[in-house]
């Protein structure tokens, strides 16, 4: 081993600046995989809650939308654990919690909800998306001038449809059973998913702000919220973008026009269905907002209420330290303004897009006060610790739990979801639908 | 791979589940404790002892390959200075690695703050390490089992099986746990498990020129350790979390947290 001189810096060291009184091992060992962690499990959680609206509950104007965020979630489940991997010290032996896992941990069961939850998801898409399959079989079989990239195509739809090819009326009756099935299984187990996340957290007895039991309802409704939100706004922004591709036949940004031909875009088609799901999806955003507000005030206010030991640190941190981070970022810009925006009457699709984006922004504030805010004071109650995000990363650890680490998480979903549309087209309408 | 590997990685693969390996490969626990049914160990710090110089530190960090400079550490010492006005201030630079050599306390951001003797109440010093609680909170939440609890009671990390969550050092309310800065797992004070086990004394105990450290075992009615637990009026630290820990504390302050 080298001989070294110099201060050997511990992890958590780089991004941390204790203040006062902090015991000598304190860090902040969670960072901003930890924020992400459950912010993305919230996305995924959101998503395909909405996506059940639809399937389940049978609120028919959501269909469209329906179908883009169960697509969608898909795309963002592999994502969920990507934080996990990279905050790890020991990436490699992630396994190890599938080999031995200690079930009087919190965390000892995510391999086994997260592949539970992923089986269905993928269950739901292949229903749904079972006819589709079929036919794309036989229509890409049928062609005899197949391209290299249609080959494949091809490939993949045969290995997929898993060689059930009937399509009769009975077994696409089935087919819709099943789905619904699925998708009303998916609600209690997204919630459960995320649940979990948010006992995670509320379960640290060592920890003042984390420990209360509202903890994973919390976490579940300001979930749905940011799943509601990332939809609209994604919905919006994909919508935007084939309008613009369909509009100048720019196939590239329609991979599922690229895989199917370019007759399955119409633009005018596709701004009335924007507006229509965007609006409705926003209706359900306020909803869930409401709830997720409250139990966040319920939570502060019963603390500032009892009072117990920790509340002296506890309002320093919250009222103080942490202000600008949680009323102004968090309640302010993520909750009232949206809020209003949402209400105010004659809301555009814009304007809804605009509010989702506030509202996502929010959420990832909860969480980083959350996470961030929970280790921001010593355990002793008499000093604090300042947490700085690294931007430029100087080695493997501050690029794996920085700035770019973070950035990677969040671009991920959308990279797959550009490839899984090539598969699963999730903005595709019903054929009985579009003869109308 | 070969059959016989295979089989060979699916008995680990197995075996894993039941018990740390690795924790088996120097001392068996169980075999220890059938030799001596009777054994729980436990620690005693009397603080009216301790002077604050930091040779435990020193020697924890040298028998336990922490890096000196590395700013982590198995033991550490605390310094309170209570001023006449209420106030209690405290600090512990490096953890005491080289005891207290100046009156003003080190702040961290907020800088040294000098308190004027005049001014001052009292003044004392309190060595801290992990309490080998008897219902661990970081037993309890590591997710694949790495941290155990050996029958005789000390509270060990399995190197080669953790995975780096963190999540113990999260959950300990002692904050005694860290990433080692080398083998990037979480680590703790073992009670120097591997001598005590072998019949010696912990680093920390020996290098205390005054006494003030001492491990013992609490089942044994003649150990000094468990008779100054029974006669005498000790505190712990924190006990409101339930963790039950068996580090034992003789004049332990109401200001120390
Ligand atoms: S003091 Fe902390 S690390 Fe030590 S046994 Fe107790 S909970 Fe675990
Ligand atoms: S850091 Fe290691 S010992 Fe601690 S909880 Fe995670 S796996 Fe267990």
């Amino acid at each position: 081993m080298v001989e070294q001189v110099a201060q050997m810096v511990v992890h958590g060291e780089a991004w941390t600046l204790k203040d006062l009184f902090v015991l000598p091992n304190e860090y902040v060992y969670w960072s901003i995989q930890i924020v992400m962690y459950p912010y993305m499990t919230g996305l995924v959680a959101g998503a395909f809650v909405l996506s059940s609206l639809y399937h389940v509950f049978g609120v028919e104007k959501l269909k469209e939308i329906a179908r883009f965020a169960l697509v969608f979630s898909f795309a963002l489940l592999p994502v969920a654990m990507m934080p996990l991997m990279l905050h790890l010290m020991q990436p490699l032996r992630g396994i190890n919690v599938l080999m031995t896992p200690h079930f009087t941990s919190a965390i000892s069961a995510f391999g086994i909800v997260f592949m539970t939850y992923a089986c269905i998801v993928a269950a739901e898409i292949w229903f749904v998306y079972r006819e589709f399959i079929v036919d794309s079989v036989h229509r890409l079989s049928a062609k005899t001038d197949r391209s290299a990239y249609e080959s494949v195509l091809l490939l993949v739809y045969k290995v997929i449809s898993l060689g059930a090819m009937d399509t009769s009326k009975e077994a696409l009756v089935s087919d819709h059973k099943a789905v619904k099935f699925l998708a009303g299984l998916g609600i209690p187990v997204a919630c459960f998913l995320h649940g979990y996340a948010g006992f995670i957290f509320g379960s640290v007895k060592a920890n003042a702000l984390w420990m209360t039991p509202l903890m994973p309802v919390i976490f579940i409704c300001s979930a749905v919220v940011s799943g509601i939100a990332l939809c609209i706004v994604s919905y919006y922004i994909f919508m935007e973008v084939r309008k613009w591709a369909a509009k100048r036949g720019k196939n590239v940004l329609l991979p599922d026009g690229l895989a199917h031909g370019s007759a399955a875009v119409d633009y005018e088609h596709l701004r009335s269905v924007q507006e229509h799901e965007v609006k409705m999806t926003s209706k359900y955003l306020l909803i869930f907002m409401t709830l997720a507000l409250t139990l966040e005030v319920l939570d502060m206010i019963f603390r500032g209420y009892t009072a117990v030991k920790s509340w002296d640190i506890l309002r320093d941190v919250l009222f103080e330290h942490d202000f600008t981070k949680i009323f102004i970022m968090q309640y302010g810009i993520g909750n009232v303004l949206p809020f209003i925006m949402l209400l105010l009457p004659g809301v555009t699709v814009r304007r809804a897009a605009l509010a989702s984006v506030m509202v996502l922004f929010g959420v990832f504030m909860m969480r980083w006060n959350v996470v961030i805010g929970g280790q921001a004071f010593s355990l002793t109650f008499n000093g604090f610790m300042h947490y700085h995000l690294p931007i430029i990363p100087h080695d493997l650890e501050t690029f794996k739990e920085g700035f770019f680490g973070a950035m990677l998480v969040i671009s991920t979903p959308f990279v797959l979801f550009y490839f899984l549309n090539m598969i699963f087209p999730a903005f595709m309408v019903d054929k009985e639908e579009s003869h109308h | 791979m070969k059959r016989r590997d295979f089989l060979k990685s699916t008995a680990v693969f197995v075996s894993g589940a039941a018990v740390s390996l690795s924790a088996l490969e120097l001392i068996d626990p169980q075999e220890l404790l059938a030799a001596n049914p009777e054994l729980r160990w436990g620690f005693l710090v009397n603080t009216h002892n301790c002077v604050g110089c930091g040779f435990c530190v020193k020697a924890c960090k040298t028998e336990n390959d922490i890096p000196m400079n590395a700013n982590v550490t198995r033991t550490w010492v605390e310094r309170y200075v209570i001023t006449k006005d209420g106030e209690v201030v405290m600090d512990t630079p490096k953890g005491a690695l080289n005891g207290f050599t100046n009156k003003q306390l080190d702040q961290n951001k907020s800088g040294m703050r000098d308190i004027p003797d005049a001014d001052v109440a009292q003044a004392f010093f309190v060595p801290k390490l992990c309490n080998h609680c008897d219902t661990p909170a970081c037993v309890q939440v590591c997710p694949v089992g790495a941290t155990y609890q050996t029958k005789d009671g000390a509270v060990l990390v399995d190197r080669k099986w953790c995975i780096g969550c963190g999540y113990c050092i999260m959950g300990c309310p002692y904050g005694v746990r860290f990433f080692h800065p080398e083998e990037h797992v979480a680590d703790k004070c073992t009670f120097c498990y591997h001598r005590i086990s072998n019949g010696g004394d912990t680093a920390c105990a020996q290098a205390c020129p005054f006494d003030a450290r001492q491990i013992g075992n609490l089942r044994d009615p003649n150990d000094p350790v468990a008779k100054a637990v029974m006669n005498q009026r000790v505190g712990v630290l924190r006990d409101e979390y339930g963790t039950k820990p068996q580090v034992f504390y003789l004049g332990l302050s109401k200001e120390v947290r």
